[in-house]
């Protein structure tokens, strides 16, 4: 039986067959009405163990172990990322469905898990994304503008991974927690983790972003391992949006996913990843263990996809839309400006002008996106490594002898160049 | 005056070629809002909303609903809002000047008049072009380096600037075949590019007609071991490429392949106009299945034997499919299930698949299954065949039964489909009624008639309960088949749908 079958969604003929049959799997594509409710609990109540700081009705609780002093600034300036990221975002949705892009990846839905996390890394921190990670890069100072190439298939990524702090997208499912245990490693035997003398705020430490689905992968696994035996100083930051394109998460793992962590020997927490407050939280908090040297440490976002995996999929196929309206309600704008607005922390005016700063935003990423030039095809061979190697130098001068041998200029033919 | 903007229908999903617009929802005329979704589409893997890549005003829509569109086609035209021409436009030409050079930003057409997409997505134009190399490029040196799979040297490629050179085409296997080298981008339009394709798809005629029959390696191989010669057969695969079913067809045996040669021969141009007068072949052949009716009639003595069974189990395991994934999307008739008994039960008495050649003096036994479903239209009786339907599976026969009874109902069932059926099952219990005598499809031996089921009375362990009862009527070529097959025929069928784990038993 083909996976699809799990996860179709069902057709109207099915409906009148469920009425008189036994309850079918719990993973069948035409669950019964119970099967549904219980399904809508489990994928938008993240249990007694999630740590929450603020109600989807926007209503601060406090929790017993992670709390946070957050200045109202703070807060503002992080509903002003999600706001932003997420304008950026649906522009880039729109750009691809106008053929000006060749795919994109959304993260709606998840602006608070990312903006939560990219906002408790320090800049000597290093960011490990995988190819979803938009708010992420917007708060280690990457432009969205620079996210496009990759989308638009004109390089790899643009941003400098050492000046920013952050690494280029990873389209290899889960690939990028090797790179970063690794990358946590390094910092581990160069002694920037766990130095309390001087200058304690020197330490570094290692955040890796992947989806539910990449747990499955075989690198998460290697990954976690070599962290945990070597204490590596790097956070497992897991978005668990509920869907790894269409297979929902309880095809991924029996146990809650942050259970996981103990089995490899370090601690796991689940946090609301559509509240901001709790994603910092318990962010900085986990960074800061890593700091010093108790790393490394599992976090599970609980957030949800709003939107398709990427604009080639078509999320209708395989998931109700009750799901979805649920979620809708848990929505991490609304809630940090329900709470602005409740606690008066901000006015209209404020709204207002993050919403003309976002639309500003999304006119300039556009422009950039439509007139975003071809590199050159030296490009290719400069930046293989970091010194010129002659193997490279001698491929690069027998390619651009070879594209300089064509009698027309070449850049209307398809695949000369790019 | 003011500069219409085209929007090309974007690749929304990675490598699509196409999508069919499901619905506007603006007009001409109305004013849009930049990513305003203008149109939904459907394509081969979602669909989809579009917005709209300008504000401005809607010019005119290019394509209707429901038609199916290329993508980098303009689908609809756009007056940008503002007019702001003066503000955005001065740099503008500029860079349109230097980029129409490069073919055009994307989504712009191009100084070629091409469209540019994205990497490498969108329909490609129909033959693979070359670029021309400098005269004096160092050819020599580069000649190795960029030719490809082809076995040219150097010295093949194009001597001076736009001029075309024919690849070494058909002899090195598909990829050079209908290739064209042209001389410049749009030199598709001038007259030696195009006698350039006339060549090349004559090579490609030739090929197939009195050169190297096409056929992949296994299918040649195969031929060769069913001593089949390949140049004897006419392709029935896409471009006439011999297929697999073509060798073993003509394997089967000359009469098969004799009688399939005829309606093959003409079946691309038969099936070409079957699409534009789909009227007239189904008439004509009704008209001769009527007088093939009356030769059958009065040529193969005909008997007739009658069987009632308690089909309850067959109903239940019916509703036992419906539940299963596998099934989800299929619809298992009961005439599906009854299909299948047959083909089992037809392998165990093959001479109820059998044909009388009174001209040879011969007794023709085939070991496969062609099942003619007799589907009533609104031009009369059709008997479609599902072919090879002993290979398929419950599944694969239901599906095809769904497919041929619906083609038959919309009139489309073309008449090769008709032909060369071996057994057929007539499912006269859609009218509601018990049985009948069916009258035999000429050259075939026998046909079962397949009644309604209804609940009746029935003994079970002596008592009287509610059953689903059906009834089954057997006609079979008395010549070739004696009332001993027929009825343990008859017998097996009814086995498999008393009791569908019967078919267990049946090789």
């Amino acid at each position: 039986m083909s996976p699809e079958h799990w996860t179709r969604p069902s057709r109207p003929d099915d409906r009148d067959r469920l009425a008189d049959t036994a309850v079918p799997a719990a993973t069948s594509a035409t669950p019964t009405r119970e099967q549904v409710i219980a399904g809508l609990r489990a994928t938008s109540e993240g249990g007694a163990d999630l740590v929450q700081l603020l109600t989807p009705e926007g209503q601060r609780v406090s929790h017993p172990d992670f709390d946070i002093d957050i200045t109202d600034e703070q807060l503002r300036g992080m509903y002003r990322d999600m706001v932003l990221v997420r304008r950026a975002d649906r522009e880039g949705n729109a750009l691809q469905r106008q053929g000006q892009l060749g795919i994109w990846v959304p993260l709606l839905g998840q602006e608070a898990a990312q903006i939560g996390a990219g906002r408790a890394m320090r800049p000597q921190d290093m960011a490990f994304p995988s190819y979803r990670e938009h708010g992420v890069a917007w708060c280690r100072g990457i432009d969205p503008t620079e996210l496009l190439g990759i989308f638009r298939g004109t390089d790899h990524g643009s941003w400098d991974p050492n000046e920013t702090g952050m690494s280029l997208y990873t389209i290899v499912i889960g690939n990028q927690c090797v790179n970063a245990t690794g990358y946590a490693m390094g910092q581990k035997f160069e002694g920037k983790v766990g130095n309390s003398g001087d200058d304690p705020a020197s330490n570094e430490a290692t955040m890796v972003f992947f989806g539910d689905g990449a747990t499955s992968q075989g690198d998460v696994h290697e990954g976690m391992v070599w962290a945990s035996v070597y204490d590596a100083p790097v956070v497992f930051f897991c978005q668990n949006n509920q869907w790894a394109i269409s297979e929902p998460t309880e095809r991924q793992s029996r146990v809650p996913l942050y259970e996981r962590a103990k089995g490899y020997g370090f601690p796991g927490i689940r946090v609301d990843g559509n509240d901001v407050l709790a994603t910092l939280a318990v962010s900085q908090w986990a960074m800061n263990e890593a700091r010093q040297g108790n790393g490394p440490l599992l976090i599970e976002a609980f957030t949800y996809r709003m939107d398709a995996h990427t604009t080639s999929d078509d999320a209708t196929r395989y998931r109700l839309d009750d799901e979805l309206e649920a979620w809708k309600l848990k929505d991490p704008i609304e809630r940090l400006r329900a709470h602005l607005l409740r606690e008066e922390l901000a006015d209209q005016e404020f709204f207002d002008r993050v919403d003309s700063e976002a639309d500003e935003l999304a006119a300039r990423f556009r422009e950039f996106c439509v007139n975003m030039p071809e590199p050159p095809p030296e490009r290719m061979f400069s930046a293989v490594y970091a010194e010129e190697s002659p193997v490279v130098a001698a491929q690069r001068e027998d390619y651009l002898n070879y594209l300089a041998g064509f009698a027309d200029s070449g850049h209307d033919t398809e695949g000369s160049v790019r | 005056m003011a500069q219409l903007k085209n929007f090309p229908l974007p690749d929304v999903g990675e490598g699509l070629t196409e999508a069919e617009i499901l619905n506007w929802r603006i007009g001409p005329g109305d004013a849009v809002e930049l990513n305003q979704i203008i149109v939904e589409i459907e394509t081969a893997k979602a669909s989809v909303e579009l917005p709209c890549p300008y504000a401005g005003t809607i010019s005119e829509l290019l394509a209707e609903p429901g038609q199916t569109v290329e993508v980098g086609t303009p689908i609809l035209t756009i007056e940008p809002a503002g007019a702001e021409s003066d503000e955005s436009e001065p740099d503008k030409p500029a860079e349109r000047g230097e980029r129409s050079e490069q073919g055009g930003k994307i989504g712009e057409e191009g100084a070629d008049g091409r469209i540019a997409t994205l990497v490498g997505y969108g329909p490609r134009s129909t033959s693979a072009k070359r670029r021309p190399r400098k005269k004096d490029a160092t050819a020599g040196q580069r000649g190795g380096s960029d030719s490809g799979g082809s076995n040219g040297s150097a010295g093949q490629r194009p001597a001076s600037n736009g001029t075309p050179v024919p690849t070494g085409a058909g002899t090195d296997g598909a990829g050079t075949n209908g290739t064209a080298v042209n001389g410049s981008a749009p030199a598709t339009s001038t007259p030696s590019a195009s006698r350039q394709a006339e060549s090349a798809a004559g090579g490609t005629g030739v090929a197939a007609g009195g050169g190297v029959p096409l056929a992949k390696p296994p299918v040649r191989k195969l031929a060769k071991d069913l001593g089949v010669e390949l140049r004897s057969l006419h392709g029935s695969g896409s471009g006439g490429v011999i297929t697999r079913q073509d060798v073993e067809r003509a394997a089967a045996g000359g009469v098969t392949a004799a009688a399939s040669e005829g309606p093959a021969a003409g079946s691309l141009a038969a099936r070409d106009s079957a699409e534009r007068e789909h009227r007239v072949p189904i008439k004509g052949v009704r008209k001769a299945t009527a007088q093939a009716m009356v030769d059958s009639a009065f040529t193969a003595p005909h008997v007739t034997e009658f069987l009632t069974i308690d089909v309850t189990p067959m109903m239940e395991f019916r509703e036992r499919l419906k539940k299963h994934p596998d099934f989800r999307d299929v619809k298992v008739t009961p005439l599906a299930i009854a299909s299948k008994a047959m083909c089992l039960a037809a392998k165990r008495t093959p001479d109820v698949n059998a044909a009388w050649d009174g001209e040879a003096g011969e007794i023709v036994y085939k070991d496969y299954v062609h099942l003619g479903v007799a589907a009533a239209t609104d031009r009369g009786l059709v008997v479609p065949k599902v072919r090879d339907a002993d290979g398929m599976s419950l599944r694969e026969l239901a599906v095809a039964l769904e497919e041929l009874t619906s083609t038959a109902r919309e009139g489309r069932t073309s008449p090769e489909a008709m032909t060369n059926g071996t057994i057929t099952i007539t499912n006269v219990g859609v009218f509601g009624v018990d049985t009948g005598t069916p009258i035999l499809n000429p050259g075939e031996s026998a046909i079962l008639a397949f009644g309604a089921i209804r609940e009746m009375p029935w003994v079970v362990d002596g008592q009287v309960v509610p059953r689903q009862v059906c009834q089954l009527a057997l006609s079979f070529d008395h010549r070739v088949v004696d009332g001993q097959q027929g009825s343990r025929f008859l017998a097996d069928v009814g086995s498999i749908l008393s009791d569908p784990g019967m078919a267990l038993t049946f090789g």
